[in-house]
């Protein structure tokens, strides 16, 4: 399937772009992740420390177990700071 | 009830005009940016677009259904904002005070830590650090155990 990945504040300096398209057999989030991480050493280094990055699939929080049967959009962010 | 999300400055008089009809009791909350002792210039303000509205609004929702408000509001914006600008604000409104108060200080808490903005600081030179979520503002969010604001939670 194909998804779009979208990248805010550190993560996405990190990684060097703000979203890509991505074709990918990714069951859950995390293994999503594994994949990234193995494109090159920007996506490496964003997702190297998991407990610094928070996930959204289609615009909801989610955890890395998630499964992304159907899902559209994922996103990658440090833990957020509003207010 | 409205939640909304902008680039602009916003006035908060004019929100309350007409807002919380009938209630007994309105708090609002602002949140300003600091200049941290003259050190901070502005915060450079990201946000999640398609996500923030739907998170704001479910906020409002949540805490409409657990405080009984008669209407509440959240505004909260977004780009470079000048220290002492403000950031965000919320009303809530109420038959009573306790109810009001706590509704702005769950609205707070929500808006911390569950909101998709994040901050970077601007100093004279240049955009500097990320601000990092504090551990308090993720406690804060236990002590309204047994609602949920997202699936996620």
């Amino acid at each position: 399937m194909v998804v779009d990945v979208l990248y805010f504040a550190w993560l996405r300096e990190r990684v060097g772009q703000a979203r890509e398209r991505v074709e990918t057999e990714a069951v859950t989030v995390r293994d999503l992740v594994a994949e990234l991480a193995a494109r090159d050493e920007w996506h490496a280094a964003a997702l190297s420390d998991l407990t610094a990055v928070r996930v959204a699939v289609d615009q909801e929080l989610a955890d890395l177990d998630a499964p992304l049967a159907g899902a559209r959009e994922i996103a990658f962010f440090p833990p957020m700071t509003g207010g | 009830m409205s939640a909304r999300v902008q680039a602009e400055p916003f006035d908060v008089g004019h929100e309350l005009s007409g807002f919380g009809a009938g209630a007994g009791a309105i708090v609002t909350f602002s949140g300003l940016v600091r200049d941290e002792g003259g050190r901070l210039l502005a915060l450079e303000i990201e946000h999640y677009p398609g996500m923030t509205q739907k998170a704001l609004d479910a906020f409002g929702n949540d805490a409409a259904k657990r405080f009984a408000l008669s209407d509440w509001r959240i505004i909260h914006r977004f780009g470079r904002l000048g220290a002492g600008e403000q950031i965000m604000m919320v009303a809530t409104a109420a038959r009573h005070r306790a109810a009001a108060f706590d509704a702005a200080e769950y609205l707070m808490d929500w808006l911390k830590s569950r909101a998709p903005f994040w901050k970077r600081e601007i100093t004279a030179s240049g955009p500097g650090a990320w601000v990092e979520a504090r551990a308090e503002d993720e406690g804060a969010l236990d002590r309204w155990k047994g609602t949920s604001c997202n699936p996620a939670d």
